[in-house]
């Protein structure tokens, strides 16, 4: 089994590295920007992978572009317009901050604001439940104090 | 401040709220299921359509360009020879050509020439043109990611609409069609 596992896994490591065709940089800083941005730009293809991974042939021309406009000594950010421009926002695995997405990217903090409303009240209202069963009626006490005579007397 | 309980009420309620819950997650993943993930939205429509000046696939020697497609309603299909959907296809716009409602030219992507004649020969040529994009470099202008697509340009060289996957008789008639009479009657 162990055996198993790790034959597989060295399938993976295979296919991963199969992706990627062998890119000459000038300038190590552009190597680095140029790996950053396909593994955040996505896939068209095959949509749950990034360019860095995906195996597709327009993955590998989209890579190609990629290339050409950094190792020309463009801008991160022109890379990404140039995809944006021509696949739409979809491409990003980071949607930027705008109106559509407002919900996507506030959408968890007023689930989380949300819960801590409705725990709150909870807790306030358990508390004052609390309280309510600690103040006895006149009627409560006087029973009360009918059974402290009885066991005391 | 007394808390009047009604308990029916209560466990009524906190009996709801679950299900309540439940059916909202089921409407949200049924809504979900219904979307087509493969389909994303291009931000090409609305706008002018990406310059090309290619090689025709039927003489390499003669180029078109979008501009001399200008000045008139047309539809632009991407095809290849090794796409399996475009097979399926191909006869609806072979029989949407001889109508002669607007005329239909071709984007050959990332194809060979002689595999493109053989194809075009085999199952029928709808194409006014075909124009032969071999490194795929147009097909990314267009923001082509799926073979066959298929955009509907105006007048004014602007997409008005874009169909991703094969396009079939019921689609030319509900909204191709209708969205072409519209354009041609526009000045």
């Amino acid at each position: 089994m162990k055996r198993l596992i790790l034959c597989l896994c060295g399938m993976l490591a295979i296919s991963a590295a199969e992706a990627m065709e062998i890119r000459q940089f000038d300038d190590p800083a552009k190597e680095e920007r140029y790996e950053t941005l396909i593994k955040d730009l996505r896939c068209l293809v095959c949509q749950n992978q990034s360019l860095a991974e995906s195996d597709a042939e327009l993955a590998k021309d989209l890579r190609t572009e990629v290339y050409n406009i950094i190792q020309s000594g463009k801008s991160s950010e022109e890379a990404v317009r140039f995809l944006t421009e021509r696949y739409g926002d979809f491409v990003l695995y980071r949607p930027p901050f705008k109106r559509i997405t407002l919900l996507l990217w506030l959408g968890p903090f007023l689930l989380l604001a949300g819960g801590a409303v409705f725990l709150w009240k909870q807790a306030r209202r358990r508390a004052a439940a609390a309280q309510q069963d600690a103040t006895l009626s006149a009627e409560e006490r006087r029973r009360l104090q009918q059974l402290k005579d009885r066991f005391q007397g | 401040m007394p808390i009047e309980r009604n308990p029916t009420v209560t466990s009524h309620m906190r009996f709801a709220i679950p299900l309540v819950i439940f059916i909202l997650l089921v409407v949200l993943l049924g809504v979900g299921l219904t979307l087509d993930p493969r389909e994303v939205p291009s931000p090409l429509i609305g706008k002018p359509a990406p310059a090309f000046s290619l090689p025709e696939v039927a003489a390499a020697d003669r180029t078109l360009s979008l501009e001399q497609l200008k000045g008139q309603v047309f539809l632009l299909n991407v095809w290849a020879s090794w796409c399996v959907s475009c097979r399926q296809e191909h006869p609806v716009l072979v029989d949407f050509a001889k109508r002669g409602i607007v005329p239909i030219y071709g984007l050959n992507y990332k194809d060979t020439r002689n595999d493109a004649l053989a194809w075009l020969k085999r199952f029928g040529d709808p194409y006014r043109a075909s124009v032969f994009d071999e490194d795929g470099k147009t097909g990314i202008d267009w923001g082509v990611y799926g073979v066959p697509e298929t955009f509907l340009v105006d007048k004014h060289g602007v997409i008005r609409y874009k169909q991703t996957g094969p396009v079939t008789h019921e689609d030319l008639e509900n909204k191709i069609l209708p969205l072409i009479r519209e354009l041609q009657g526009a000045a």
